[in-house]
């Protein structure tokens, strides 16, 4: 992902979630945010049965 | 020796080491004293000896001790409210004899692989103070490995027991996610939390584990199977188990030492079946997903109002969390059920896997990189490569410290057991054990 969408996405989702970000914070987290969609997207790039569901913890 | 004069003996022996381990961040002495001169007068009366009678123990700090604040590795936490009582597990230690005798460092809100803290400082490794102890739980790992408590409860969300059990050289056990109750203790990954044992030989850790089962209604996780005790099976021996080695993504990256402990550990159990767990690096992908935004939305409300007091390396991944699109979450969940039944199929074939616990020894403090085969890497980010994709889906795990002839650090490996089998690979570490190939090295102390 190109740094100037991650930029983007980092600015306009911790305005909308409401984190204050300080500006030296942001390397960090940009570097965190790429690793964390990297990782995201190989297990997007798994492809999955339409009946895979996840293993819920709740019992009613 | 008296419960009281045990307790003397271990806090003297706190008070001589700590400053330098730093494993502990409070230590509760009167409480020792007194639960421990209660055991002696109710034993001089005639009661019978209880299974953990006198042992003393510790807590890693996010586990409650009724009277402290439950800090979770934070600067923020100091603000609540003290404990109003212990955590289960505490109870149910101390109703089998054990004593409390203080509260651990860890890494901030359990996010850590290193054992380092910027508020309370790192825990030290006991075999070298200038290497990490590992994380999150660096003081149980250090405290045990240190020989200051014979017995620690630590949390593995993704390897925070089995790796300070790897870098302290003790033995460790996460159990079956469910096994032991949560209740009483600050969460990180609900999905993924397991509070389990450390101690410096497999006797203590099964008594530990067998007082600590049973069903807790304060924990929505915690299975309501009756125990299993395994205190009475530690002898019983290997034989008839089969039991096959990891290979593929279980061995890239490691290091020589790490592989030949691994190799010597196989060849000890007489396991020579190679197996590969199927897409194990992108189990290890969904649990890395699954942990960093899970543990964002838990504290979410703090990045808000509380982002300049967190430890930076934890809140700047936090909010990196924060930001991963649900579907992403979601798909990783899904995974995780799909490669649990993958991984199920292969324990048809056998009764324990080995794996290394880490790709390499305790590193030196503050080292951030990490040579992973040849390549650069982050080092926290990637200590946890072996044990995230076995905790991902809950299966128990015994952590089993190794030196090798002419090494100067120790190093874990993991005997791994389909879900609720435990008991198992207890005996298999207890076969090592007494075999001589097992054990928790002594700390060189002045």
């Amino acid at each position: 992902m190109a740094d100037d969408s991650l930029d983007q996405m980092i600015a306009a989702g911790t305005a909308l979630l409401g984190i204050p970000v300080q500006p030296e914070w942001l390397p960090a987290i940009r570097a965190n945010l790429e690793v964390s969609l990297t990782l995201a997207q190989l297990v997007d790039g798994f492809a999955l049965p339409d009946e895979a569901e996840p293993t819920p913890v709740y019992v009613p | 020796m008296s419960a009281l004069a045990r307790i003397e003996a271990t806090l003297a022996r706190i008070a001589e080491r700590d400053p330098v381990l730093n494993a502990f961040t409070a230590i509760t002495a009167e409480r020792a004293r007194a639960r421990a001169a209660e055991l002696d007068a109710s034993r001089a009366a005639g009661r019978a000896a209880l299974p953990l009678e006198g042992m003393p123990f510790a807590v890693k700090n996010l586990i409650d001790i009724a009277g402290l604040p439950t800090l979770a590795g934070s600067k923020i936490n100091r603000d609540r409210a003290a404990a109003t009582q212990d955590a289960t597990l505490i109870t149910r230690l101390e109703a089998a004899g054990a004593v409390l005798v203080g509260a651990l460092n860890m890494g901030e809100y359990a996010y850590d692989f290193t054992g380092e803290n910027v508020h309370d400082g790192a825990s030290r490794n006991p075999h070298d103070h200038s290497r990490m102890a590992g994380g999150s739980s660096g003081g149980s790992g250090s405290a045990v490995g240190g020989d200051l408590v014979p017995l620690a409860l630590g949390s593995d969300t993704n390897g925070s027991i089995r790796v300070p059990s790897s870098f302290c050289g003790i033995f460790g056990l996460k159990p079956t996610y469910g096994r032991l109750s949560r209740a009483g203790s600050f969460p990180f990954v609900a999905s993924l939390d397991h509070l389990g044992p450390f101690a410096r030989n497999v006797a203590d850790l099964a008594a530990a584990y067998d007082a600590m089962q049973g069903a807790d209604a304060g924990d929505a996780a915690c299975t309501d199977r009756a125990p299993d005790l395994v205190g009475a099976d530690l002898g019983k021996g290997i034989a008839g188990l089969k039991i096959g080695v990891l290979g593929g993504y279980f061995r890239d990256g490691a290091t020589a030492a790490v592989l030949a402990t691994l190799d010597h550990v196989a060849q000890s159990l007489g396991a020579t079946q190679r197996l590969e767990l199927p897409e194990a690096a992108r189990a290890r992908a969904a649990a890395y997903v699954i942990t960093c935004t899970e543990g964002a939305a838990l504290h979410l409300d703090r990045l808000r109002t509380r982002g300049a007091d967190f430890d930076p390396a934890v809140r700047d991944r936090l909010i990196a969390g924060a930001l991963v699109p649900a579907a992403l979450v979601a798909k990783a969940q899904n995974f995780r059920r799909w490669y649990h039944d993958q991984v199920l199929r292969v324990f048809e074939g056998v009764d324990l896997l080995l794996a290394p616990a880490t790709p390499c020894t305790a590193p030196m403090l503050g080292q951030t990189e990490l040579d992973l085969g040849g390549k650069k890497v982050p080092l926290r980010a990637n200590i946890g490569i072996y044990t995230q994709p076995i905790s991902f889906i809950g299966l128990p795990v015994v952590a089993v410290p190794v030196t090798l002839p002419g090494a100067s650090l120790p190093v874990a490996v993991q005997i791994i057991a389909a879900p609720w089998h435990e008991d198992v690979a207890l005996r298999a570490a207890a076969y090592l054990e007494a075999a001589g190939v097992a054990r928790a090295p002594q700390p060189r102390w002045p």
